[in-house]
């Protein structure tokens, strides 16, 4: 891929060699617009990089386009997922035939109209009645139960804006750290003879130290297919709120034909500016899902490791769904527990009948539904408490 | 030719460290040559990444090999702390200077104070020892294990190479060490970080490099074998495993066919060592669902 890149990049009609020698446009603006292009097209090539890239050709024959690719390859990106674009990008600038990159800015989710439910022989439910003026006693607690597909477009801004100030905090596990404590946990020898040392070797009083705690790692994968369309756009509001609240403590993935990370774009603190983030860096909104090959994905990498695991899909896997189930229980095995989150849940018709959650179904530690806000707000609840379920498990198998 | 030991300034071009890579068993791509070049003459850190035994540590040795300096490596986990990463004063022996300065009969309090902080009694853990060791190669292996907040803490070290000690004042470097920083990826690291840093994506290498490598490192090892081998291992990073197997298992693997006095990958050979390669039942169970082993890859 990268060769690719580089060998049209320099085979394209002997361009290069005269890329920087030739008169017209100074080398400097000429590369600093390459890093202009880039920002375009979504990598942060910034000015601090830009200023590396050009210090690096410093030391390179400039002349050579291979080495003007790797200088900006190695100075301009930063992760795997620039590297596409900027290979893209590179043989579009320094080709004869420049022409600006297509943005790949879609907007985020703009489907105002509810899909039909895609599960199992039911019936699609009777749109609610979206026109039906709010009930005047609560209009939030009536919003609260309301399925966010069956929304208005003022109803479901209502509800994002509930979201944003939604808590996503969760019940700390205990960390490697230590920190001192008045009292209780272990002595703590390091300052206790530091202790000693300030007063001249005179045995003081012993500190104590305990354990810190820090918040469980929650990693999310939302599920951005045509079938999940009409949810992706409040799931990644409730991801974004999950990010606010633990910045440090929360991945979140698309999935979708590929799996792309994207807690970065989420940590905007204005939830508009996140979802348009967001949707710059997801290449593949409304497509179809191969979560199987995704899960699997997220398993190369070792993520999972000790977090909550939240999976919002509606399980249509176009992939294979024994892919799915052996993947499913790998992670059951790695990760601490393994939240499901299906929006179709929420009705009462609702069989887990598609072969994807069928399979994946026995290594999912909890099922929930997804579709309203009081749904969302039970999954909160559920992160922050992080009650393990075999618990319950061994107390039965003890009486 | 009297033997001298490489400096950075002998390094004049990219073809040059490829050759010295090259003296030392490193069979690098064009990408890492240059990102390897960059990194030494611009004094930048070198971030890598890439999938696990892609080659990211081995590169940081290799650089040490060349430059003939010290490898100081810190590997970075959970909980890391400056304690464990730049220095710690040693209590015990402060301790013990001061119990023998008081037998003495030692009435100069303010003297004796400034002798207990002194550099002496500092433990330099790796961030330190590379500042003072020169030349030297610091290797930060898999910093993304580490808390985010110590890459806050790495960052300020590698933007200007200087420790400050409270007690004693500032350490710095008078050149900077190499500095090779690796990542599995397991989290996103800090692009404040990333910025400093010469950032390279390591891929596994293609077919010819792979045999090459192989017949480099395992002298006995025959073309056909390292073609056999290098060719299964292709098949079975395509496969979609757990692990797909890194440069590091094929070159295990295929010492443990050499020590059988294998010539070539037969299938019960290969299913008898496949041990040495793949490392989960689950991969091994797969790889021989779809007959990866045989000669035509399970395609004829």
């Amino acid at each position: 891929m990268a060769d690719d890149a580089a060998v049209t990049g320099r085979g394209g009609g002997g361009h290069h060699p005269g890329l920087l020698a030739s008169p017209g446009p100074e080398p400097v603006a000429v590369l600093t617009g390459f890093a202009r292009t880039l920002r375009a097209a979504g990598v942060a090539a910034d000015h601090h990089r830009t200023q590396s890239f050009l210090a690096a050709l410093g030391h390179l024959d400039a002349a050579d386009g291979r080495n003007v690719y790797w200088a900006g390859r190695l100075t301009l990106c930063a992760g795997p997922d620039d590297l596409p674009r900027y290979d893209r990008c590179f043989a579009a600038y320094f080709s004869a035939a420049f022409r600006a990159p297509r943005r790949v800015r879609a907007t985020a989710v703009s489907v105002t109209r509810p899909v039909a439910a895609p599960y199992g022989g039911g019936e699609p439910e009777p749109a609610g009645e979206p026109g039906a003026p709010p009930a005047a006693a609560s209009e939030i607690e009536v919003l609260r139960h309301r399925d966010v597909a069956r929304m208005s477009e003022a109803e479901r801004r209502e509800v994002h804006r509930l979201l944003a100030l939604l808590r996503g905090t969760r019940q700390p596990r205990r960390a490697r750290r230590y920190r001192p404590a008045p009292h209780g946990g272990a002595t703590d020898a390091r300052r206790t003879v530091r202790e000693i040392l300030r007063h001249g070797g005179e045995p003081a009083r012993l500190r104590r130290r305990v354990r810190t705690h820090r918040p469980r790692r929650v990693v999310m994968l939302v599920d951005v297919s045509g079938s999940m369309a009409a949810y992706a756009d409040t799931l990644l509001r409730f991801a974004h709120a999950l990010v606010r609240a633990e910045p440090g403590a929360t991945e979140v993935f698309s999935v979708g034909t590929r799996l792309t990370r994207i807690t970065a774009a989420l940590r905007h603190r204005d939830p508009g500016l996140a979802m348009d983030e967001c949707s710059a860096a997801i290449p593949d909104w409304s497509g179809g899902t191969r979560l199987g090959e995704e899960v699997r994905a997220l398993l190369r990498l070792p993520d999972p490791r000790g977090a909550i695991v939240v999976i919002a899909s509606d399980g249509w896997e176009r992939g294979q769904a024994d892919l799915l189930g052996a993947q499913m229980a790998r992670l059951s095995r790695l990760a601490r527990r393994v939240v499901w989150v299906n929006p179709h849940k929420g009705d009462p018709a609702y069989r887990p009948l598609t072969a994807g959650i069928r399979a994946a179904l026995p290594y999912v530690t909890d099922f929930v539904a997804g579709h309203s806000l009081a749904a969302y707000e039970d999954l909160a609840a559920l992160l922050a408490g992080d009650r393990p379920a075999r618990a319950v498990r061994r107390g039965g198998a003890d009486a | 030719m009297l033997r001298r030991t490489t400096t950075i300034s002998d390094i004049d071009a990219p073809a040059r460290l490829a050759e010295l890579l090259d003296h030392h068993d490193y069979l690098a791509d064009e990408g890492v040559t240059t990102a390897a070049y960059l990194a030494l003459k611009m004094g930048r850190p070198l971030f890598l990444e890439g999938e696990a035994g892609v080659g990211k540590t081995e590169l940081a040795k290799t650089l040490a090999a060349i430059l003939d300096a010290p490898l100081i490596r810190l590997q970075c986990h959970e909980g890391l702390d400056a304690a464990q990463a730049m220095y710690d004063w040693d209590f015990p022996r402060q301790l013990l200077h001061l119990k023998a300065a008081e037998a003495a009969g030692v009435a100069d309090v303010a003297a004796l104070e400034g002798e207990i902080y002194d550099r002496r009694f500092l433990i330099a853990r790796p961030l330190l020892r590379a500042l003072e060791t020169q030349p030297s190669v610091l290797l930060v292996d898999e910093i993304d294990r580490a808390d985010d907040e110590f890459e806050a803490f790495l960052l300020e070290v590698l933007s200007d190479f200087t420790i400050s000690v409270p007690e004693i004042g500032t350490i710095s470097a008078a050149s900077p060490p190499v500095v090779v920083l690796t990542s599995n990826r397991t989290r996103e690291v800090h692009d404040a970080l990333k910025r400093r840093c010469l950032y390279h994506w390591l891929e596994h290498p293609g077919f010819d490099r792979e045999v090459a490598i192989l017949r480099r490192r395992l002298p006995g090892c025959a073309e056909r074998l390292a073609a056999d081998v290098a060719r299964t291992a292709g098949r079975m990073r395509e496969a979609g495993l757990v692990k797909p197997p890194g440069i590091a298992e094929t070159l295990d693997w295929t010492e443990a066919l050499l020590t059988l006095g294998a010539v070539e990958l037969d299938p019960a050979l290969a299913a008898a060592t496949l041990g040495a390669v793949l490392k989960h039942r689950e991969d091994q169970e797969s790889v021989r669902a779809r007959g990866l082993l045989t000669p035509d890859g399970g395609r004829g």
